[in-house]
């Protein structure tokens, strides 16, 4: 039976989830192993240039508290420049880590297993870099917490009412949500450096952090009914969050904003831009640690065709926006949209089309999204496009609105590229603690999904269907 | 085998692979014994019918605790604009409910989450310092062993015939749990 198993594939089953096919210990040992040693040179090399842009966006917030919002290239018309602009990408990007989270778990997609650790370390880096944007945006951010529903001196309330206030408790749920999400999910794994672990130090600290974890089933049982729950309250926050970043702009009567397919063009979007990065990400993280038979060519294939279908959904939200503003005889809806294409952004929205609509379509072919450079140079170029979709949403539709005496060209300073320069910094800054200390794969997880895993497993001592 | 004094906390028996430890719990369950548990670096598929465990309550909790926290939020937002601080914004209602369910739902979705992780350790008891299983320096069931541990506080427990039972049930080796 042994020999033809190998031969004969279920319908529908693909290549082994993880190759070689290595026993539990193996998979121990090789994932655990990359927080247990000595980093390399290139790590320090990283942290340093990463840290450095970290310090960088602090001192710009510094500066940003000291002088003010002045500092910025923002000003009448254009009053929503970088820092909204940032505040949606990085939140669009944290957004592929919940969904390889949450919904393939629900989908019971396995192979999402050797992605899923760093794709939901990704949401949580990426969601502190884009809470930081609203944060400082307002200015007096000693004031910020007006945001917040707490009884104050002047006895005011925040107005429930407005999108801008949804924003901060659906962002800062997501945040929670995702904290605890990855948190659970890395309590079995910290049992397992904990184990391992020689230096009475990192005993110690392991030890604390697993919580005292000793993989019983009558713990493995509410364990998974927790983990399931989180998956299943993480699911419809995919789609919500971003649907409420998006009525930031729907709500308004902007021409260009004032569009109802906001929210679903939003979400698609920020699940394509979180997708290209969770691809760079991983490009890197295999490569680095030698951890091509957990994340294979399959896997990024697969990360490649969601990029594809969600990338066309995106295109399609570009055509559908031109369509309905034609459609609606609003000749300020009519301006707008002409207006990005030829206006004087039009280098902005042509950069996005090319990155989000053409270059996806090259995964089509199966060579080349099975091909390691086009890939990460594609992930890297949707990334770059998703960017600029947000920069034309926001300032094209600010600068040239109504009124043409009002028409101004909005511009960034110095301190609008360093503070955004600044959150990548801060962001891989992040990544590399993660990767350095925390296990890049799902241990236990991974280890599920071996076939030997299931104790219906063939040359297994107790198969059999007597006892069944 | 780390202490050889000291009090009896059970045994710990180490089995094969998943399929040997899931055909061990059945049959201890089906010889009466109920302080035991199975080990296992992932949860295998199956253990609970073994084990005879009852469903989890965590749903309950996490259902309950969203529907608090849905009601919570939805009832301030209603008492500060439309009781303590009402302000007539764009017209609408003081109570506009419709403007009410994206910090409603979050309310909810935040509960269910802390409900659930929370719930899940309180109910695992964790965090805790120490096991009895932790007296082994074998146990390692955070990587590739499968183990069943018996407690000794279970009535039928007894030192040297619950290791011949489990010896007899086809386990690898056993270790009394002593420290």
């Amino acid at each position: 039976m042994g020999s033809k198993t190998e031969i004969f594939q279920p319908p529908g089953e693909e290549a082994p989830l993880i190759a070689g096919n290595p026993d539990f210990h193996a998979v121990t040992d090789k994932i655990s192993r990359i927080s247990e040693r000595k980093v390399g040179r290139l790590w320090y090399i990283g942290i340093s240039i990463s840290g450095s842009l970290a310090v960088l966006l602090f001192v710009s917030i510094a500066y940003l508290v000291w002088e003010g919002i002045g500092v910025w290239g923002v000003n009448n018309p254009v009053g929503w420049g970088w820092a909204i602009i940032n505040f949606v990408f990085w939140v669009g990007i944290g957004h592929a880590g919940t969904l390889i989270s949450a919904i393939l778990f629900l989908l019971r997609q396995r192979w999402r297993t050797s992605i899923n650790r760093f794709a939901e370390a990704m949401t949580l880096m990426a969601v502190t870099c884009a809470l930081i944007f609203p944060g400082i945006h307002v200015g007096r951010i000693w004031i910020a917490y007006f945001m917040f529903p707490l009884p104050n001196q002047m006895e005011i309330w925040p107005n429930f009412r407005s999108p801008l206030l949804w924003d901060v408790f659906a962002v800062g749920t997501y945040f929670t949500a995702s904290l605890l999400f990855w948190y659970v999910g890395l309590i079995p794994d910290l049992a397992t450096l904990r184990d391992r672990a020689k230096q009475k130090f990192k005993k110690i600290i392991l030890g604390a952090l697993s919580l005292g974890w000793r993989g019983g089933n009558r713990q493995w049982k509410h364990y998974e009914l927790a983990y399931l729950i989180l998956a299943g309250i993480s699911t419809p926050l995919v789609l919500s969050v971003h649907s409420v970043v998006s009525t930031d702009f729907a709500v308004s009567i902007l021409p260009g904003w004032h569009t109802t397919i906001f929210p679903p063009y939003f979400v698609a979007g920020a699940i394509f831009s979180g997708f290209a990065m969770v691809m760079t990400l991983s490009i890197f993280v295999r490569k680095a640690f030698n951890l091509e038979d957990y994340i294979t060519i399959s896997h990024l294939e697969k990360i490649n065709k969601v990029m594809l279908l969600t990338g066309m959904m995106v295109g399609y939200g570009y055509s559908v926006e031109f369509f309905i503003a034609w459609y609606s005889g609003n000749i300020y809806e009519v301006f707008t949209f002409v207006n990005r294409a030829v206006g004087p952004y039009a280098w902005g929205y042509w950069t996005m089309i090319c990155c989000n609509v053409l270059v996806p379509q090259l995964f089509w072919f199966k060579k080349l999204r099975t091909s390691i450079p086009v890939m990460l140079v594609a992930s890297i170029l949707i990334n770059v496009g998703m960017w600029f979709e947000r920069f034309v949403i926001v300032v094209s539709s600010l600068a040239n609105d109504f009124l043409p005496s009002s028409w101004a060209y909005y511009k960034p300073t110095f301190w609008d590229i360093s503070t955004f320069v600044g959150s990548f910094g801060l962001f891989f800054t992040l990544m590399l603690l993660f990767v350095r200390f925390v296990p890049v794969i799902a241990i236990s997880e991974v280890k599920g999904v071996l076939p030997q895993a299931d104790p219906h497993h063939h040359g297994d001592a107790g198969e059999g269907g007597s006892n069944g | 085998m780390a202490n050889q004094s000291g009090k009896v906390h059970g045994l710990l028996a180490r089995f094969e692979s998943p399929g040997a430890l899931l055909e061990a719990a059945k049959k201890i369950n089906a010889a009466g014994y109920k302080k035991f548990d199975s080990h296992s670096p992932f949860p295998i598929h199956g253990m609970d019918e073994a084990m005879r465990l009852k469903r989890s309550p965590i749903g309950w909790i996490a259902g309950l605790l969203a529907l608090c926290g849905g009601a919570g939020l939805l009832a301030l937002q209603w008492w500060s604009s439309s009781v303590e601080y009402p302000l007539v914004i764009s017209g609408k209602p003081f109570f506009s409910f419709q403007a009410y369910v994206p910090v409603t739902f979050a309310g909810a979705v935040l509960c269910a989450a802390f409900a659930a992780t929370f719930g899940m350790l309180m109910i695992n008891q964790l965090p805790r310092l120490h096991h009895p299983v932790f007296f082994s320096d074998n146990f390692n069931a955070t990587d590739d062993g499968f183990f069943i541990s018996i407690e000794a506080g279970d009535p039928d427990f007894d030192k040297d015939k619950t290791a011949a039972f489990l010896k007899s049930i086809g386990c690898v080796e056993v270790e009394v749990l002593q420290g």
